[in-house]
């Protein structure tokens, strides 16, 4: 009998939630503004979400991963923490310059923490089995793809630092590409799951690699081609990395072709030349990743900052509150990690990286353990989703790779990576319920020749 | 497919170690380097980032870290910049830090270890140290006399409390404003201080304690001080005065400055030839006393001696070896004979505080971030230069000076002074440099002075005609109190 182990979540959640006050404190302590006066509304607010969210798995999804949840929500309130550390910065230059105070970024990053907490409660209510998104395959994708191109459209379209990759409808903006990716997974999982067999036939061999038959090779290059687009015309160079990187991955997966990768990254490698040689923002990127120092005063200022912020971080940080986090541009969305860093130091970032290598592990096993095709490509895409934007963001703010605007899940400020996060950890929740619980033909062994035939 | 996954998620795991390994040669491997960079201003943030403690004159912060409205949030600001710019030196983005904010850096920054208290404190709470308070012994009134009379002269005054050694006045001319090189525009900065660095009149030099000029008969006092310490000589002793003094072993002759007999038949009392600057005299007795004992009694006030006040001062010098004729020049402060505004101050001291040569000091106390003293400065002498009768009896040969003789400018209404005028040759064709030390009231002085005023050109006259003066203001600044 397989245990639920949903007390080992409501403590480990209660840890994390622990280590958010503990951490907010310490950011009003260091910075002299003293204790944080609405300390106990974000930390009530915190556990309220919390404990909501465990609730609706514990009676949704009991034998879901115990894991997941509190890791997710450890993330969120590092995140928290830092926004609000940011806004005391802020609000002391401010105050500084006799400008009028800002609006402090941790409520509305609260309130969309609250808002991811309920769908996420909505995806495990509403979505009893997993495989019922199977059924809307082509509409997710369809979907999926109207979202990417979203911020194209005129009026509501908009761009921001040269990308357009945000949607405004009155005063409400947010990244539909955050949505689109979740969207994307399902229909890449959903279709691959059909057409696996015909993908994963052989014609020829090649140095003892199996390609596919040449009409096969349709899907990957429209896939190419959507990615190119998406870094041409919205010059969103995360989105279309992601994309094309979560696709490739996926059709491995569902084929077990080693071809299929091969052939991704000589298209990526022909398309990322190509993109390198022929538009001016994206030689850009590569030039200030391959010397930032030579442009630390323009184009390479914010990965300098970010740099130097970490260096200032060193081994166990300048400590919360005591750093100049604010430095670096854009601090609490796209270099939340580089703030986090020197802050925390480089044990923290080591804490930060391995919490997502456990998020993404127990993903990868929800995946593995599962039980339908379906399900382990959803659940493979959705971790492989997470472990790329991870990657490609903390990769690219500290200059492993070039510099692209990605959100760091669950630590950005920002709604529509928040939901869309909490979402695919809703999901992957739901997956790991039904691969954990027990199998019913253990309880009636005479059923068992009915029960695999009810399988799907 | 679960094999795929598997393969996967060891490509994820290498991406992953890539990730550590990238940031620990950020964070670790190369921090040290990205940190000294010259674009990273966070070390430089960190220091403006806190509250800088203030030097204090009396009560009055003369430096003190007000908060400004950009990235460095605090900056260094001087009331009277140029007044107390040879105390507090500077504290700058691009040149680092002089005077006391530099020697006082630890106190100021908060960082000294007499904070442990408070620096466990912060190491719980988290919090920035906050810097201690430095108060100076400078005297507000003396400090702006000095500056008022060197107005429009290039030269230093120095004055001192003789009994205890505190530094009371530390003033040169030309100075320079401090708050120009201890700005936030490091383009500023570098262009002022470029500007003062081309300046002839080098008004960086923090002339009071380390520009060292030839004293000039103002050393005759220590000369004397030899004298009357070798027990063959008073006050009342016969000197030979004539209008022109045989170097021994050389042809050259010295004269007096007016070119006449110091006194009927070229004899003076030693008081006389003191009052009269009477130059063949001294010349005559430097040679009789030996260039060895003039050193040691030099040396007992504090010449061949770096002292850290602590603004570390230049040495004064009395010349190692000299042969006969360069005895008798530098018996009359000229040769290689060389002192600080400083060191002629402690000479006056000395002499006013029965012979007992005080460590010159500018920290009176260290205060905490709550103003709270955490240390005071307790006076320490440095040597017994004089026989306390001897300094009675040179008291009082200085005094006659101011009375009757050369120093007639230093007088005050009511009270004794005692003083010595100098003018001394730099060099054949240089301009003199006008000097006067005095002390006041000669019973008991308050106050010890010491005025320099370089290229006077102007005869002997000028050590009474410009630095006297200057030298009478400063002591009035201080008796007024």
């Amino acid at each position: 009998m397989t245990k639920k182990r949903r007390n080992t979540e409501l403590v480990l959640l209660i840890f994390a939630w622990l280590l958010g006050v503990l951490g907010t404190l310490q950011v009003g302590w260091a910075t002299g503004e003293g204790t944080p006066p609405r300390l106990w509304i974000t930390a009530g607010a915190v556990a309220v979400v919390a404990l909501v969210m465990h609730t609706v798995v514990r009676i949704r999804a009991p034998y879901a991963d115990p894991i997941m949840l509190p890791v997710g929500t450890l993330l969120t309130n590092l995140g928290l923490i830092m926004i609000y550390r940011l806004d005391v910065a802020d609000a002391r230059r401010a105050q500084l310059n006799d400008s009028p105070a800002p609006t402090p970024d941790v409520y509305s990053q609260l309130t969309w923490f609250a808002i991811a907490g309920i769908l996420f409660c909505a995806v495990l209510i509403l979505l009893r089995d997993h495989r019922r998104l199977q059924r809307y395959t082509f509409t997710f994708g369809l979907i999926g793809l109207i979202l990417m191109v979203l911020p194209l459209a005129p009026i509501i379209g908009t761009t921001v630092n040269g990308a357009t990759l945000w949607v405004r409808v009155g005063g409400f903006q947010f990244q539909p590409a955050e949505i689109a990716k979740i969207l994307i997974t399902i229909f890449f999982a959903g279709y691959l799951v059909k057409t696996r067999d015909s993908l994963a036939l052989v014609r020829t061999k090649v140095l003892g690699v199996g390609l596919p038959r040449p009409k096969d090779l349709g899907p990957i290059v429209v896939a190419w081609f959507i990615s190119l687009g998406v870094l041409i015309f919205q010059r969103d160079l995360g989105t279309s990395l992601l994309f094309f990187g979560l696709f490739v991955s996926m059709l491995y997966v569902a084929t077990q072709r080693r071809s299929w990768l091969i052939i991704g990254f000589v298209l990526f490698v022909g398309g990322a030349y190509f993109a390198y040689s022929n538009f001016a923002h994206v030689e850009a990127r590569v030039t200030v990743w391959l010397d930032p120092w030579t442009y630390s005063d323009t184009t390479g200022y914010q990965i300098v900052q970010s740099l130097y912020g970490l260096a200032n971080g060193g081994i166990l940080g300048a400590g919360l509150g005591q750093g100049f986090p604010n430095l670096v541009p854009f601090a609490s969305t796209d270099f939340i990690v580089s703030a986090l860093g020197e802050e925390l130091g480089i044990t923290g970032v080591f804490a930060i990286l391995m919490l997502y290598a456990l998020l993404i592990e127990r993903g990868f096993r929800a995946a593995i353990t599962c039980r339908d095709g379906f399900g382990q490509l959803l659940a493979a895409g959705l971790s492989i989703t997470l472990a790329l934007q991870v990657f490609v963001i903390i990769g690219g703010v500290t200059g492993l790779i070039p510099l692209t605007g990605l959100t760091t899940p669950f630590l950005s400020y920002g709604g529509s990576s928040l939901i869309a996060n909490w979402v695919i950890v809703a999901l992957l929740l739901r997956i790991s319920d039904r691969s954990r619980r027990p199998d019913t033909s253990q309880i009636s062994p005479d059923d068992a020749m009915t029960q695999v035939v009810s399988r799907v | 497919m679960s094999r795929q996954i598997r393969r996967l998620s060891f490509v994820f795991g290498l991406l992953l170690i890539a990730l550590l390994v990238n940031v620990t040669l950020i964070q670790v491997i190369n921090a040290r380097d990205y940190r000294d960079r010259p674009g990273n201003q966070r070390i430089l943030l960190a220091e403006y980032d806190r509250e800088r403690g203030p030097i204090l004159v009396a009560s009055d912060p003369v430096a003190r870290s007000v908060e400004t409205g950009n990235t460095l949030t605090y900056i260094r600001e001087y009331n009277n910049g140029p007044l107390y710019a040879p105390v507090t030196g500077f504290y700058s983005l691009v040149y680092g830090a002089t005077g006391l904010e530099r020697t006082e850096n630890r106190i100021l920054n908060g960082k000294a270890d007499i904070f442990t208290v408070d620096r466990i404190q912060q190491l719980v709470s988290g919090r920035q140290p906050v810097g201690g308070a430095v108060t100076t012994t400078i005297d507000a009134a003396a400090q702006r006399a000095a500056f008022k009379g060197l107005k429009g002269k290039r030269g230093a005054v120095v004055a001192i409390e003789p009994a205890t050694g505190r530094i009371l006045a530390s003033v040169q001319m030309p100075s320079f404003d401090p708050n120009r090189l201890s700005s936030h525009d490091p383009a500023d900065i570098r262009e002022y201080y470029a500007e003062l660095e081309a300046d002839p009149q080098k008004p960086l030099l923090n002339r009071p304690v380390v520009s060292l000029n030839p004293p000039g008969s103002t050393f005759k006092v220590v000369t004397a001080a030899a004298a009357l310490a070798s027990g063959r000589f008073t006050a009342d002793s016969i000197l030979p005065g004539p209008k022109a003094y045989q170097l021994p072993n050389s042809t050259k002759k010295l004269r007096n400055w007016n070119g006449r007999e110091c006194g009927p038949g070229g004899k003076v009392t030693l008081e006389q030839a003191l009052a009269i600057s009477c130059n063949t005299a001294f010349a005559w007795l430097g040679n009789e006393l030996g260039a060895s004992a003039i050193r040691k009694q030099a040396d007992a006030f504090g010449f061949d001696h770096s002292f850290e006040i602590p603004l570390r001062a230049a040495t004064s010098l009395f010349p190692a070896d000299p042969d006969a004729p360069q005895t008798a020049l530098s018996a009359i402060g000229q040769f290689d004979v060389r002192a600080t505004a400083l060191q002629m101050a402690m000479v006056a001291a000395a002499i006013g505080n029965s012979g007992r040569t005080m460590n010159p000091y500018l920290v009176q106390e260290i205060r905490g971030p709550d103003l709270s003293i955490l240390q005071t400065t307790e006076p320490t002498q440095y040597a017994d230069a004089m026989k306390p009768s001897d300094s009675l009896s040179l008291t009082d040969m200085m005094v006659n000076v101011v009375q009757n003789g050369t120093g007639t400018n230093a007088q005050i209404s009511g009270v004794r002074v005692a003083g010595k005028t100098g003018t001394a040759q730099t060099g054949n064709d240089s301009p003199s440099v006008a000097w006067f030390i005095s002390f006041a009231p000669a019973a008991a002085p308050k106050v010890a002075v010491a005025v320099v005023i370089e290229e006077s050109g102007a005869p002997e006259v000028s050590g009474n005609g410009l630095a006297a003066p200057i030298a009478k203001a400063v002591m009035e600044a201080v008796l007024r109190r």
